[in-house]
């Protein structure tokens, strides 16, 4: 299987060298994609509670989005 | 003020993809230093990620200050490690779209620490998903900046992503 690779440009030669990762590089893009994974569903969990909330107030007040803009508009 | 761009280097990503864009080597004998990139993530479970920017190979002592906009909201954000420097699209968003970003690094082989900035707008050609950004940020540390690598959060930049260095002097 091909290593995914980096791009490193030597900008006093202008050489451009495309260079596997290493199995260590690997491991901690695993990790770093792993750790950005958690975080978005953190972020995704905490809007849908908030969408979540929005939902019951409005159901308390019997009114819906749309009517709630329409009186504050 | 320093008003005269000239190119250092420049990279477009190949068929396969990477993981990183690395200036390496940067000569000292410039004012400031300015990014400017097209760039793409290949994560298929994001919308738009961040473009993680690190000098000298450190990724720590970054105090990041940024204001956004969605699109249907605008908000604020605090950060103190390298990610976001910048956004981009991903996978989520209309095929073959990339985000155009500037980044400016004044006095960058200076004694001080090192300030940024960053301009990035990651546009969808529709009406959700598109993220403007105003980031300023603050690398606690003297060294002069010798190299730049700029690192998708998440993924790996797309075949057709393209960085371009340049030095900007006093002329």
């Amino acid at each position: 299987m091909t290593k995914p690779t980096r791009i490193e440009i030597n900008c006093e030669t202008g050489e451009e060298t495309i260079i596997e990762l290493t199995d260590a590089e690997i491991a901690e893009l695993a990790y770093q994609a792993e750790l950005a994974a958690e975080k978005k569903a953190e972020d995704d969990a905490a809007k849908a509670a908030i969408e979540a909330k929005k939902q019951e107030v409005l159901a308390k007040l019997g009114l819906t989005a749309d009517e709630v803009a329409a009186l504050l508009a | 003020m320093a008003n005269t761009f000239e190119l250092i280097a420049s990279s477009t990503v190949g068929a396969g993809g990477a993981s990183s864009i690395d200036f390496t080597s940067i000569p000292s004998t410039y004012t400031d230093l300015a990014i400017k990139y097209s760039l793409r993530s290949s994560s298929t479970t994001d919308d738009y990620l961040g473009v993680k920017l690190s000098f000298n190979s450190s990724t720590t002592s970054f105090t990041i200050r940024q204001l956004y906009g969605t699109g249907s909201t605008a908000g604020s954000g605090n950060y103190s490690t390298n990610n976001p420097s910048g956004y981009m699209q991903a996978g989520l968003t209309t095929a073959s779209t990339f985000a155009s970003g500037d980044i400016y690094i004044p006095n960058y082989a200076g004694s001080t620490n090192k300030s940024f900035s960053t301009d990035s707008v990651a546009e969808n050609n529709a009406a959700t998903a598109n993220f403007l950004s105003l980031l300023a940020g603050l690398w606690s540390n003297t060294a002069a900046i010798t190299s730049i690598s700029l690192t998708p959060a998440t993924g790996n930049f797309v075949q057709y992503s393209t960085a371009y260095l340049y030095g900007v002097i006093k002329s």
